[in-house]
C-alpha cells in the first residue's frame, strides 16, 4: 500500500462518511435528550429529496441544504408530537416514520428522477490543502465536508459548557429531577428532536447535493440504519462519532478501490466489509463499557404529570 | 316467425359485438423494473412505448418500479384480468411470475425481455447489446491515452460479462495493449455507489469510464475529472457534455411496433428473439465532436460490417484471463456459449465473481 493508493482512499472516506456523520450527529443530539429516534432513514431520504427539489427551483445549494435540514426537523417533528404530546411508544413511532418517510420521498421523487439540480462542487481551501497527505485527504472537498468538520466539536461544547446542553442532557438522564430543577424537560426533549433531525436532514441534503447531484428512489441505501449504529458504536459522543462515520466511509471506498487495482478477491466479499466491520465493531465496543454512557432515561417517556 | 326473429336478433346482437370488438382499441402493457424517469433501462422501453402509443387503434399503460417477484405476479395477473391483449415485462425477475400468469390467460400475448423460457402464448426477446458495446469500445480505446479504461458494473451475470468482454475486444481492435478495469457494484441503480466505483477506477489511473448501470452517475465522475465516458441505455450527453464520447443505447420502437402488427394480424408465434445492429434494436448515438473524424468513419464503418453480418464481435483467437485460448482461430462463439459467458477475456482486470 503506497500513498498514491492511500490518499485518493482516506480522501474518499471523508466524503462518503461525511452524509453518515452529519446523521449520527443529529441522531446523538436527539438521543442525549432522552428521545430514541429510528426514523432517521426516512428522514435523510425526505431531507435529500427536499433539498434537491429546492435547489431545482431556486437555484441556490446553500438554500437548499438548509431547506433540507428543515425537511428533517419537520419530520422527526412529527415523531415529537407521537412521543411527546401523545405518549407514543418511541421505537414503533421511529420505525413508522421510517416507511413513512422512504415511502413520501419515493412517492414524491418520481417526477424529479434523472434530473439534474445545481449543488456543491469540490472547494479545495487555500493554504491548508496544500499540506502534504492531510491537505488532499481533508480540505479538498465540497464545503459541506468542512461543515461537518465544525459541528462535532459546536455539539461538544454544547453539552459540556452551556446551561441548555447541561440541562438537556439532566432530561435525558433522570427528566423526574430535571423536572423538580425546574427544568421545562418537554420544552427540552422538543429541542432534541427538532436539531437533531435538522442535522439528520442535513445528511439527507448531502447525498442528493454534493455526493452526487441527481436524485433517484432509495439515494439514501440504508446509510440511516448505519448511523442508528453509529451512535452506539461512539458512545454518544460526538468526536467518536467522527471515527466511526470515516471508518465506515473508509471501508465502502476500500471495497471498491480494492476491486478497481485488479485484486482476486470475490466481490462479494468485499461488499459484505462494511456490515461486518459495523457488527464487529459494536461487539468490541460494548466489551467492557456496556451500558455506561447511554442516557439512562433514553427511549422512555415523560409522564404527563412531570 | 318467432324463429327467424330470434335469429335476426342473434345477427344483430352478433354483429354488434363484432363491431364493438373491431372498434375496441388493442389493450398493450408494460411492467417496468423501475421508474422511467432515470435515463435508464426503462426509460429506453418506455420510449419504444410511446412509439407504438402513437399507433392506430392501439392504446398502452404501464406500471413502473415493480419489484421482481410475487409484486409484478399480481400487476401482470391484473393486466390480464383487464383483457389486455398484449403485455411485455422488461425485466429478467419478471420471467417465473410471467409464466405463471401466461398458463391462466392463454388467450393472451405475453413478452418477456432477458429471460429463456417460453410457453404457447409467451415469447422473450432481447437485443445484441455487446455488437454496440463493441463499437463503444473502439471510440473508448482510440481516446484513451493511459490504456486504462474503467468499467462500472452492476452484476456479474453473463449479459454483463459479455458486454464487457466486447467491450474490451472493441479497444484491443483498436489499441492492442488497452486493459479494462472492472468494479462491481452489485446493484443497477445507486448513483452515490456507482460514483464512487467510479472515482475508484480514476484513482488507479482509467481515463474512460464505461458503465453497466442505469444511472449516469459514472458519467458525472469522469466530467469532475475532465476524462472521457462512455454512456449506457440512452444518450447520456446531457448529464456530462466534456465527457461523453457516445453510448450503446435500445431502441425498442420499431420491434414493439412489429410485435403490436403481429399481434393484431395474428401472426404472432412463440420465439426467441434476439435482433442486433442490424435491426436497429441496438445502436450507439452520434459520437461527441471530441472524437476525431477517422475514428468516427473507422467505428460506423465496423458497424456497418456487423450489420450486414459481414464481421461478428466473438470471433477467434479469443483467450481468457489466464491465457488459456476460449474460442479457436477463426471460429466464431455460437448463441449458446454467448448467452452461458462468464469469462473475461484477456486483458480485463477484475473477477467475474
Amino acid at each position: 500500500m503506497n500513498l498514491e493508493f492511500l490518499i485518493p482512499l482516506l480522501a474518499a472516506a471523508v466524503q462518503s462518511g461525511t452524509p453518515i456523520l452529519y446523521a449520527t450527529l443529529g441522531e446523538i443530539f436527539t438521543e442525549k435528550s432522552g428521545i430514541l429516534n429510528l426514523g432517521v432513514e426516512g428522514i435523510m431520504m425526505v431531507g435529500a429529496l427536499a433539498a434537491f427539489v429546492s435547489a431545482k427551483f431556486f437555484g441556490s445549494p446553500i438554500l437548499a441544504f438548509l431547506i433540507g435540514g428543515c425537511a428533517g426537523a419537520f419530520l422527526a417533528g412529527i415523531h415529537g408530537l407521537v412521543c411527546l404530546d401523545f405518549q407514543g411508544n418511541q421505537v414503533v413511532s421511529g420505525l413508522a416514520l421510517t416507511i413513512l418517510g422512504v415511502g413520501l420521498a419515493n412517492y414524491l421523487g418520481t417526477p424529479f428522477i434523472g434530473q439534474a439540480a445545481p449543488g456543491f462542487s469540490p472547494m479545495p481551501l487555500p493554504v491548508l490543502s496544500k499540506i502534504p497527505i492531510l491537505g488532499p485527504v481533508f480540505f479538498d472537498h465540497d464545503p459541506l465536508v468542512y461543515t461537518a468538520y465544525l459541528i462535532p466539536p459546536a455539539i461538544w461544547a454544547f453539552f459540556r459548557y452551556t446551561r441548555w446542553g447541561m440541562g438537556m442532557r439532566a432530561v435525558g438522564e433522570y427528566p423526574r429531577a430535571a423536572s423538580a430543577a425546574g427544568l421545562r424537560a418537554t420544552g427540552y426533549r422538543w429541542a432534541g428532536v427538532l436539531v437533531g433531525g435538522y442535522l439528520v436532514g442535513f445528511g439527507g441534503a448531502y447525498l442528493s447535493l454534493a455526493y452526487t447531484h441527481l436524485w433517484t428512489n432509495g439515494l439514501s441505501a440504508g446509510r440511516g440504519w448505519i448511523a442508528i449504529a453509529l451512535v452506539i458504536f461512539a458512545f454518544w459522543h460526538p468526536g467518536r462519532a467522527v471515527i466511526g462515520a470515516y471508518l465506515f466511509g473508509g471501508v465502502m471506498a476500500l471495497q471498491l478501490r480494492l476491486q478497481a487495482s485488479g485484486t482476486h478477491i470475490p466481490s462479494s466479499l468485499l461488499l459484505m466489509l462494511p456490515y461486518a466491520l459495523t457488527v464487529i465493531v459494536l461487539v468490541l465496543s460494548s466489551w467492557k463499557r456496556q451500558g455506561t454512557e447511554v442516557p439512562s432515561a433514553l427511549g422512555i417517556n415523560i409522564e404527563p404529570s412531570e | 316467425m318467432r324463429r327467424a326473429m330470434f335469429f335476426w336478433v342473434f345477427i344483430c346482437v352478433f354483429a354488434w359485438g363484432v363491431a364493438l370488438a373491431a372498434d375496441t382499441p388493442m389493450k398493450v402493457g408494460f411492467v417496468y423494473v423501475s421508474p422511467i424517469g432515470d435515463a435508464g433501462w426503462s426509460y429506453a422501453h418506455d420510449q419504444g412505448r410511446l412509439g407504438i402509443e402513437a399507433m392506430d387503434g392501439v392504446t398502452t399503460s404501464f406500471v413502473e418500479d415493480v419489484p421482481e417477484g410475487p409484486d409484478s405476479e399480481r400487476v401482470m395477473l391484473n393486466m390480464a384480468r383487464k383483457n389486455y391483449t398484449l403485455i411485455f415485462a422488461t425485466s429478467y425477475g419478471y420471467m417465473d411470475p410471467m409464466l405463471k400468469v401466461a398458463k391462466q390467460f392463454p388467450d393472451i400475448v405475453f413478452m418477456h425481455c432477458s429471460g429463456f423460457k417460453t410457453a404457447k402464448n409467451m415469447g422473450n426477446y432481447f437485443g445484441r447489446m455487446y455488437q454496440a458495446r463493441y463499437l463503444s469500445g473502439m471510440v473508448a480505446g482510440a481516446m484513451t491515452k493511459s490504456k486504462i479504461l474503467g468499467y462500472v458494473a452492476a452484476f456479474p451475470i453473463p449479459e454483463v460479462i459479455r458486454g464487457i468482454n466486447a467491450f474490451a475486444l472493441g479497444a484491443q481492435s483498436v489499441n492492442s495493449d488497452v486493459k479494462v478495469r472492472v468494479v462491481w457494484t452489485k446493484t443497477w441503480y445507486d448513483p452515490a455507489t456507482e460514483k464512487e466505483a467510479a472515482k475508484s477506477l480514476l484513482d488507479v489511473g482509467a481515463d474512460v469510464i464505461a458503465q453497466h448501470q442505469d444511472s449516469p452517475a459514472p458519467q458525472e465522475a469522469a466530467q469532475e475529472k475532465g476524462v472521457y465516458s462512455v454512456g449506457y441505455n440512452s444518450d447520456m450527453s446531457k448529464f456530462a457534455p466534456k465527457s461523453h464520447l457516445c453510448a450503446p443505447i435500445w431502441n425498442w420502437s420499431s420491434f414493439y411496433k412489429e410485435m403490436v402488427e403481429k399481434v393484431r394480424q395474428g401472426t404472432w408465434k412463440s420465439e426467441s428473439i434476439w435482433y442486433g445492429l442490424e435491426y436497429g434494436i441496438v445502436d450507439i448515438t452520434p459520437m461527441g465532436s471530441m472524437v476525431p473524424e477517422a475514428v468516427q468513419k473507422r467505428v460506423l464503418a465496423k458497424k456497418a460490417e456487423i450489420a450486414s453480418g459481414k464481421a461478428k464481435v466473438f470471433v477467434g483467437p479469443i483467450k481468457d484471463q489466464s491465457g488459456k485460448l476460449r474460442i479457436a482461430k477463426g471460429a466464431a462463439a455460437d448463441d449458446q456459449e454467448l448467452l452461458g459467458m462468464t469469462w473475461f477475456v484477456e486483458g480485463v482486470a477484475g473477477t467475474t465473481q
